[in-house]
């Protein structure tokens, strides 16, 4: 096995019992906040008898350790139960609202990198000019303003002062696509309607460029400071020295070291868009998970609020996962360590 | 006769600051013939580092940077060349060996990336394979015998003699008319600097090039350099021929220098004070052109 295949193998297996803390965590967290899930689900009109068969139902009548292992095992059968909000399987749900907020995210995550890291190398290549000035300004700025300030002042200047983009929703209510994986860039793509591909393309833009906005800020700052740093290694003046010209020396020579500490933060930058997706969702009128996730919690809908827990918990998994491989590919050192975790 | 490899005629470099302009170096002059081994020795801060890295047109870069004087290489003026044309001599005709040899190497690329990348300086179409190869046969010339390994390797991966022999490989591989060495294998202990040393003055002899040795250490510089200009605080105070200024030092610094050198029956570091009138004294005078030794 080479070590980055091995490296890879044991991250997953740390995840997996990071997983299944944080079940244990939320489900009994979720037990423990006051109210009655039953209650609620039903309104003040239900009977009492009504509000015990349906906590009977739950098993809330049972000790909430003999409830974990119902819910284990249901879970090991691809179950998180029913949604008393939506009347319909967690699962069902989540598959519905998921692709949504991914495919947001990953957007965002996109452009934080694309538009970040060459912001970054730019402003260090050309540091104490005006270019760099300018970089660290919009970066700033970037990072200074929450994202739900961006969406209400993109959606403002780019949707209703200068309509170029819509206004809200995922995509035009005149296309009809069928959902076959709820990723509207691949349903599009499957049902062959470039048209429409372009319609979902137009509408992630503001949502996305309003969430990414201080991941690129952060991500430019990083880079530029760990750029820096590099620039007055000795590896440097070597490649100055052996006449390697300016733009190679950046994008290669100076970049790859300093991108292996921005990494780790670029990755954690990514995971939480997930959190602040939740704001931009609900100022774009974005039908993803956050807002089904901030509907179940304030319904108590314990079911519910465990699966999207557990769904946000392990893309986050997957992302520090996605990173740690990343760095351990760039980073030589990591890769050739035995004790490497 | 022959046009010398690199001739310095009356060079001064200042710095321009928001308080002052500080002169560093105040007028040298010094000559390489193409083969000669010339070494330029003076404590730290003298000015022996920036006149490498004026030779090699990277203070040129500095915005604060004042430079005056001429720097001729191989009969062309530094100076009237653009910046774009003093880069494209820099790791073909001259290069450089820095002083801690496995900081000097890029820590996240393999030496094969870092050698090809040499050699693309010299020849841009070169591929991979032929870059291997023509990294194989100066790897060997160096005394690497597992050429293959030590391409596939970064550089924590090999001991600092290993990769100062990987320095002096890419430095030579492009058969460059002028190796500037920057204390040279300073951060290596005291036996393998004495091994990479007499390597490198075998392989400059073979390939007749040219050397400006930077360096503190007088010992080191006896074995290595045909001739020694002694350099303090930004003037050429002596200069001549090795065996000769250390058989007879003229100068006043110089006597110091050498007395400074550590040796195994004790005795050593003279005192001097902060500013020694005699020290101020060069012998050889450079400001004037008709000076020039």
């Amino acid at each position: 096995m080479t070590p980055t295949i091995l490296i890879f193998v044991r991250r997953v297996g740390i995840s997996c019992i990071v997983l299944l803390g944080v079940s244990m965590l939320i489900f009994a967290i979720a037990r423990v906040i006051p109210g009655d899930p039953a209650r609620i689900a039903l309104g003040p009109s239900a009977t009492a008898e009504q509000v015990a068969k349906l906590r009977a139902e739950l098993r809330l009548d049972e000790p909430i350790a003999v409830q974990y292992g119902h819910f284990l095992s249901e879970l090991a059968q691809g179950d998180l139960g029913i949604s008393l909000y939506t009347n319909r399987p967690v699962v069902v749900d989540i598959a519905q609202f998921l692709p949504a907020t991914l495919e947001l995210i990953f957007v965002a995550g996109a452009m934080m990198i694309v538009i970040g890291l060459p912001l970054g190398i730019a402003s260090a290549r050309w540091r104490g000019t005006w270019i760099d000035n300018a970089i660290r300004m919009i970066a700033l700025l970037g990072v200074s303003a929450p994202s739900f300030v961006w969406a209400v002042i993109l959606m403002l200047l780019f949707a209703y002062f200068l309509p170029l983009f819509p206004i809200a929703g995922r995509i035009s209510d005149t296309f009809a696509i069928e959902q076959v994986t709820g990723f509207l860039f691949l349903d599009t793509l499957i049902a062959g309607n470039l048209a429409a591909f372009g319609n979902a393309a137009w509408h992630v833009i503001l949502p996305a460029f309003a969430l990414a906005l201080s991941g690129i800020g952060q991500t430019a700052r990083l880079t530029r400071a760990n750029m820096v740093e590099t620039y007055d290694k000795p590896y440097v003046e070597m490649a100055r020295s052996y006449g390697v010209p300016d733009r190679r020396i950046a994008n290669r020579y100076a970049f790859k070291p300093s991108l292996i500490p921005s990494l780790t933060i670029i990755g954690l930058d990514f995971a939480a868009m997930l959190g602040n997706a939740f704001l931009v969702e609900a100022v774009f009128a974005w039908p993803g998970l956050s807002r089904y996730g901030v509907s179940v919690i304030l319904r108590k809908d314990l079911d519910a609020i465990v699966g999207t827990v557990l769904i946000i918990s392990a893309t986050f998994l997957i992302m520090n996962l996605i990173v740690d491989v990343l760095v351990t590919i760039i980073n030589p050192r990591i890769r050739y360590s035995r004790t490497a975790s | 006769m022959t046009v010398p490899t690199l001739d310095i005629r009356d060079l001064r470099l200042g710095f321009k600051t928001y308080e002052a302009y500080i002169e560093v170096l105040h007028g040298i002059s010094l000559s390489i013939a193409p083969g000669e081994r010339v070494a330029l020795v003076g404590e730290s801060g003298s000015g022996k580092s920036v006149t490498a890295r004026i030779v090699l047109g990277l203070l040129q870069l500095l915005r604060s940077a004042r430079i005056s004087g001429s720097v001729v290489f191989e009969g062309r003026d530094l100076d009237r060349l653009s910046a774009r044309e003093r880069r494209r001599l820099r790791g073909t005709r001259m290069t450089m060996v820095f002083q801690d040899p496995t900081s000097s190497l890029n820590p996240v690329y393999r030496i094969g990336t870092q050698f090809h990348e040499v050699l693309k300086r010299a020849d841009p179409a070169m591929n991979e394979r032929a870059a291997r190869e023509r990294a194989a046969q100066m790897l060997l010339e160096v005394s690497i015998d597992d050429p293959d390994r030590v391409f596939e390797s970064y550089p924590f991966q090999l001991s600092g003699g290993m990769n100062q022999r990987v320095m002096i490989a890419m430095a030579l591989a492009n058969e460059p008319a002028l190796l500037i060495a920057d204390e040279p294998g300073t951060a290596l202990d005291v036996t393998v600097q004495a091994q990479t040393l007499k390597l490198m003055r075998e392989l400059v002899e073979h390939h007749h090039t040219s050397v400006l040795f930077i360096s503190h250490n007088l010992g080191v510089v006896r074995e290595f350099a045909d001739r020694v200009y002694v350099i303090y605080k930004g003037r050429i105070v002596e200069q001549g021929p090795c065996a000769s200024v250390f058989e007879r030092p003229g100068h006043a610094y110089t006597r110091a220098l050498m007395a400074a050198v550590p040796r195994i029956t004790g005795g050593g570091l003279p005192d001097i004070g902060d500013e020694p009138r005699d020290f101020s004294q060069p012998l050889v005078v450079h400001e004037s052109r008709g000076g020039h030794a």
